[in-house]
């Protein structure tokens, strides 16, 4: 990278051990947005290990989605850095940070609704496949090879989450839990190193969600990957996440393992206010 | 095969290609058999060239999903580039059909180059902005070329821009001479021709959209951000759509006016733009057999509302709002679709006794 400046490590990333000798795979120093006069994040730092499951929790508003969008370059941050797989990020776009190796899903579902179930995760292929618009269009040998692979690859992955049958099914057809586990399919498809979930479990019942903590677990022991989440629903977070960060009013006002944020007394203060005094 | 076959939309597109090589038979025959009226059978060659016209938009607008108002431009582009190009080339290349296809391609070539230059700027946009600056765009080559001069001599051709200063070598003459046009084109496009123009077009469409760069496209359509989060770069794509749309139009151009004695810049206005437009919306956004019927439904319906002498454009306009009307309907949308579900029944039927 052009900027090559020098960046203080925080002394209080926290790592699993097992990742503790290696590089973490996102970095953000002292990350803080701007919009107009409102600091919407401020001094945001975070170290996620390589095959950390980490949540990130706070009040509405907090700006939890905020950090998503800068860690996914969908905002340039006013301040502070992002090192993805210790490259900063510096002046990149959100394609550019995808194959990096950092991809999301969304808050409200995002899907190619008009297409079918295996479009969407063949989307997410895209840059895996590598023949010309002409080869495709006159499908010379490599489209032939490039499709069938990708067309076996969806597969693999819709299996993951059982959905294979609904391959061929129209994306926006779909009933909402399903479409929030094709989502993660498919942001999986464009094979990350890092996956961020914006709320997974919303709008799930609670034998749904228990599902999807199995597959979230599955998911970083198959791919051995990192995944941090927002999520409201306390007992997914407590189960799954490794390490928590909370966030109110655009700052992180606690850190540690779910324990540690459980009995911490400022996170219970954020979530249900301060004791009236007298 | 079979694989292949049980994919919905790939067999709509195999049913596609088959009704157009069905009705270029029917209509050839017809022809043949001297059952046509010469108005209809002069009729063959623009109908072409709409229909590739209407297909080629249906990229822009129903793939893409960004609404183009200047597509007349491209086709103007293409027609005036072709045309000029099979006049120069009349004593150089004498077999007709191989110079149709070399002006149409070049009709093409310089369509897509125009594609590419008011890509840049335009495909920046969204939604409405876009639509306007190609209302522009199609008005700015309208404007240039009504004052644009280019002849030919030996020397080779000469091209002048607003004055026609052009001093000719002996033996040289004028072919665009600006708001004049091109007159005296030699007509060599033929219905055949046209029926190819529409093959390759529907190839090139349906396999771009089956392919990882249409999918891509499609992406863009429904939701860019997502699009972008897969790490889907929308300029290139948005640009890839445009500029195939345009040299498609490029090629329908070169068609059309090499089957028309006389040309001009402002046939090629507004209005032809809008009129495509109506055919893909008519036939419904990305569904190409719909603009294929639509875009020859509404080439010949002016034709053959000629006995209503000055009353034909208002019982145009009045037979286009009851098709709008009537295809919208919630009882003609069950209809077509129990007629659809019955077709596709009978298809798979045949494939599994087969």
């Amino acid at each position: 990278m052009a900027n090559q400046k020098l960046v203080q490590i925080p002394s209080d990333s926290l790592l699993p051990e097992r990742d503790a000798d290696k590089l973490p795979i996102l970095r953000a120093l002292h990350l803080g947005i701007d919009f107009g006069g409102l600091t919407a994040v401020d001094d945001f730092n975070i170290s996620v290990g390589r095959t950390e499951i980490c949540g990130l929790i706070g009040p509405n508003g907090a700006g939890k989605t905020t950090v998503f969008n800068l860690l996914t370059k969908v905002y340039q941050p006013t301040r502070g850095t992002i090192l993805i797989d210790s490259i900063d990020t510096h002046g990149m776009n959100t394609v550019q940070a995808n194959q990096l190796g950092i991809a999301r899903t969304f808050q409200n579902i995002r899907l190619f609704n008009n297409l079918s179930v295996e479009d969407n995760i063949k989307i997410g292929l895209h840059n895996q496949m590598h023949y010309s618009m002409l080869g495709g269009i006159l499908r010379l040998p490599n489209y032939w090879i490039e499709e069938n692979a990708a067309h076996k690859k969806a597969l693999e992955l819709l299996d993951i989450f059982g959905m294979a049958d609904l391959a061929d099914a129209k994306a926006g057809s779909l009933p909402y839990g399903a479409q929030r586990r094709l989502e993660i399919v498919r942001a999986l498809a464009t094979n990350p190193k890092l996956l961020l979930l914006d709320e997974p479990a919303a709008g799930m019942n609670p034998a749904e969600t228990a599902e999807l903590m199995e597959n979230i677990r599955g998911i970083r022991d198959r791919f051995q990957i990192a995944i941090m989440l927002i999520e409201h629903d306390m007992s997914l977070v407590m189960n799954v996440c490794e390490a928590i960060a909370v966030l109110n009013y655009g700052k992180i006002i606690a850190k540690g393992t779910p324990q540690e944020i459980q009995s911490n007394p400022q996170v219970i203060e954020a979530y249900l206010g301060k004791k009236k005094e007298g | 095969m079979k694989k292949i076959l049980q994919n919905k939309a790939t067999r709509s597109n195999y049913i596609t290609y088959g009704g157009v090589i069905l009705a270029f038979i029917l209509l050839q025959g017809l022809s043949a058999a001297n059952a046509l009226s010469s108005s209809l059978k002069g009729q063959l060659v623009p109908i072409c060239a709409y229909v590739v016209m209407a297909l080629s938009l249906n990229l822009t607008v129903g793939v893409l999903g960004e609404l183009s108002l200047g597509h007349a431009g491209f086709m103007s582009v293409g027609a005036f580039a072709g045309a000029v190009a099979a006049s120069a080339m009349t004593e150089s290349v004498a077999a007709e059909p191989i110079r149709l296809a070399i002006a149409m391609v070049i009709g093409a070539v310089f369509a897509g180059v125009a594609g590419v230059l008011i890509g840049i700027p335009v495909l920046r946009l969204n939604g409405d902005y876009l639509a306007i600056v190609t209302l522009a765009f199609g008005e700015i080559i309208k404007s240039i070329i009504n004052n644009l001069y280019i002849g030919i001599d030996v020397n080779g051709l000469h091209a002048s821009f607003l004055n026609n200063n052009i001093t000719f070598a002996e033996g040289g003459r004028m072919i665009l001479s600006g708001p004049m046009g091109i007159p005296g084109i030699q007509k060599i496009s033929t219905f055949t021709a046209g029926f190819i123009l529409i093959m390759i077009t529907l190839i090139v469409i349906f396999n771009l959209v089956n392919s990882r760069s249409g999918r891509a496209i499609m992406a863009l359509r429904d939701n860019r951000i997502a699009a972008e989060s897969v790490g889907i770069p929308v300029t290139k794509y948005k640009m890839m759509a445009f500029v195939t749309s345009a040299a498609l139009a490029g090629a329908a151009g070169a068609l059309f006016s090499l089957g028309q004695n006389t040309i001009i810049a402002s046939k090629f206005d507004f209005n032809t733009s809008i009129l495509i437009l109506v055919f893909v919306v008519l036939g419904g956004q990305g569904r190409m057999w719909g603009s294929i019927i639509a875009a020859a439904a509404l080439t010949v319906l002016p034709e053959m509302l000629r006995e209503f002498a000055d009353y034909r454009m208002l019982i145009y306009a009045i037979v286009l709002i009851v098709v709008m009307l009537f295809t919208n309907s919630a009882g003609a949308k069950q209809f077509i679709s129990k007629v659809k579900s019955i077709f596709m029944r009978d298809i798979e039927g045949g494939e599994q006794n087969g």
